[in-house]
């Protein structure tokens, strides 16, 4: 196959914010009269070229069948396939490709590890998660606690959204199984100490589902040497396509796990009397399989490499404390979330102003950002806040784009005086 | 900008700063929740019907944008002395207004006339009708929360 065509990314010496941005061509549009400043990467990245036309690319000249077919075409869409799942494992440095599952999403993924690592949790078991999680790390172990009567226990977190290491070892016991930590927050930005984390779990006997569906597009990530047990990943988020995620899992677990879902592709023989499930990590993919959505992925990866994963999180790191240098001086703004270390986030309230107007009257200025709850709501509740104002930062945004969002507020204050 | 304008007119920004009728109604006979799952905006309405049908008193509580609260203020004028039927009445022309379905009338609507600015912001909408949902669902003592969604 020949591969889509591919712009090549910045050069090696500077990184030229844009020639990423050309690359993306759903920024060069106005909204509202004005250019479009996309300042809602947590919730979803927009797309390079490259993966738009791989996924055409795709449909246009290769789609079949994956893992029966024996005619052309069949073979192409398998070998795209799989060598997607190679792509990702090299990107989490997984040991294995059958450690990586496709799935749906982030979400998914989650869920997955609830229902099929969870079905032998009983009664007083104890799953730990954090304040600070995502809905999708609370609501499928509240779920399970539900259906296996394991109770969930909750890290606390402080003033700036940081982490509390102590109160996390106060919790781990002999009955945790399971602990759901996400590794960078989507509504305050905090990225978590996980190595240590994981390390107090095993510690403790626990098994680790680490959340990276927001970390993936801002650092280099290693799942062996995090020694995390789970991770996940949301392909839209890393400037793939919607529909795909992956589930990385250390084999041994994944091995001694039931399968998550029945149907085609996850058996090996199937008769009424005795059914064979299939070797991983085709087990837990029932059915025919979102195809498109790897193949897109995998053309994200490779974007994000060609420029550099940590050429891309130094200059979101520049562009994050720039960001908060000029939210600094807008009067009544208060950030949501300071941790000492944190990535790509800024959230924010304005005092006297809903979120939702903030929201409202940034976007008639071409400026895209989220306003709510983010799917976090007992960090609003932490705060006491019904919601946050939130910038977040991809590789194609500009000091610019920030100056713009600083220049909104300001506009925001002018028509609520 | 202009449409901004239309949306947060100076009116709306007063009752969203100060909203009207801020409060609990100890003799409230009627109430009901309501919530905006997508940006967490929450209201109580608080109703006070007399023997005759007639809102004798309306108040509310809660949090929200300058749309829902001025929205939620300036019904509770509207409403207070109105008949059941009227309220509903009234219900259905801001409803037209807001969505662009319809024709409203201008001398009912009165003073409500001010959130026609909404029509250029559908996804604010939900912001402005949260409290007549919930006000409807008071009248019928609707035991579950009003959901936008």
């Amino acid at each position: 196959m020949t591969s889509a065509a591919h712009t090549a990314p910045a050069n090696e010496q500077t990184y030229d914010v844009h020639r990423i941005k050309a690359d993306f061509p759903i920024l060069a549009q106005q909204v509202h009269g004005h250019p479009l400043v996309y300042l809602d990467n947590a919730a979803t990245t927009q797309k390079p070229r490259a993966v738009i036309s791989a996924l055409e690319h795709y449909y246009a000249a290769d789609n079949a069948n994956i893992h029966r077919g024996v005619h052309e075409l069949s073979g192409r869409a398998t070998k795209q396939y799989e060598e997607a799942r190679a792509a990702v494992r090299a990107f989490l440095n997984a040991a294995d490709d059958r450690e990586i599952i496709f799935v749906r999403g982030a979400t998914e993924g989650i869920n997955l590890v609830a229902d099929s690592f969870g079905r032998s949790f009983r009664a007083g078991d104890e799953i730990i998660v954090s304040t600070m999680e995502h809905h999708s790390n609370i609501v499928p172990w509240q779920m399970l606690c539900e259906r296996s009567g394991a109770v969930l226990k909750v890290v606390p977190i402080d003033d700036d959204g940081e982490f509390l290491m102590d109160e996390y070892e106060k919790l781990l016991s002999p009955r945790t199984r399971m602990v759901g930590i996400v590794h960078q927050s989507n509504s305050l930005g905090t990225v978590n100490p996980v190595k240590e984390t994981i390390a107090r779990a095993h510690a403790a006997g626990a098994r680790v589902l680490v959340d990276g569906a927001q970390a993936a597009p801002h650092q280099r990530l290693d799942v062996r040497a995090l020694d995390t047990d789970f991770y996940v990943l949301s392909g839209h988020k890393m400037y793939g396509p919607t529909g795909i995620g992956v589930l990385y899992g250390k084999r041994e677990l994944l091995e001694s796990m039931p399968p998550y879902q029945g149907g085609g592709d996850m058996i090996l023989s199937v008769s009424f009397e005795k059914t064979v499930y299939n070797k991983l990590p085709y087990k837990f993919e029932a059915g025919t399989p979102h195809i498109a959505g790897p193949i897109g992925l995998k053309a994200a990866i490779d974007y994000m490499q060609a420029v550099g994963l940590e050429r891309i999180a130094a200059h979101e790191h520049e562009l994050l404390a720039y960001g908060c240098e000029l939210l600094a001086e807008i009067p009544g703004l208060r950030m949501i979330g300071t941790a000492a270390v944190r990535s790509s986030v800024l959230s924010f309230v304005l005092e006297g102003i809903h979120p939702h107007d903030i929201g409202t009257i940034l976007d008639r200025e071409g400026i895209a950002i989220r306003t709510g709850h983010h799917c976090a709501q007992p960090v609003m509740a932490r705060y006491g806040v019904p919601a946050t104002a939130r910038a977040s930062l991809a590789m194609y945004n500009s000091r610019s784009d920030v100056e713009a969002l600083a220049r909104g507020l300001r506009k925001t204050i002018e028509v609520f005086s | 900008m202009d449409d901004l304008r239309d949306l947060y007119q100076e009116v709306i920004l007063d009752h969203g700063k100060h909203p009207r009728n801020f409060r609990k109604a100890p003799a409230a006979n009627r109430t009901a929740h309501g919530y905006n799952p997508l940006c967490g905006d929450q209201v109580e309405i608080f109703l006070e019907l007399d023997e005759g049908g007639v809102v004798k008193d309306i108040c509310f509580q809660g949090s929200g944008c300058a749309i829902s609260t001025a929205s939620t203020s300036m019904m509770t004028q509207a409403l207070k002395g109105k008949t059941l039927a009227q309220a509903r009445a009234l219900f259905e022309e801001f409803h037209a207004l807001i969505t662009g379905t319809g024709e409203p009338d201008p001398e009912k609507l009165g003073k409500l006339a001010v959130f026609s600015g909404v029509r250029e912001f559908p996804n604010r909408a939900k912001c402005a009708t949260l409290a007549w949902h919930t006000m409807c669902a008071a009248l019928e003592n609707r035991a579950e929360p009003v959901s936008t969604e």
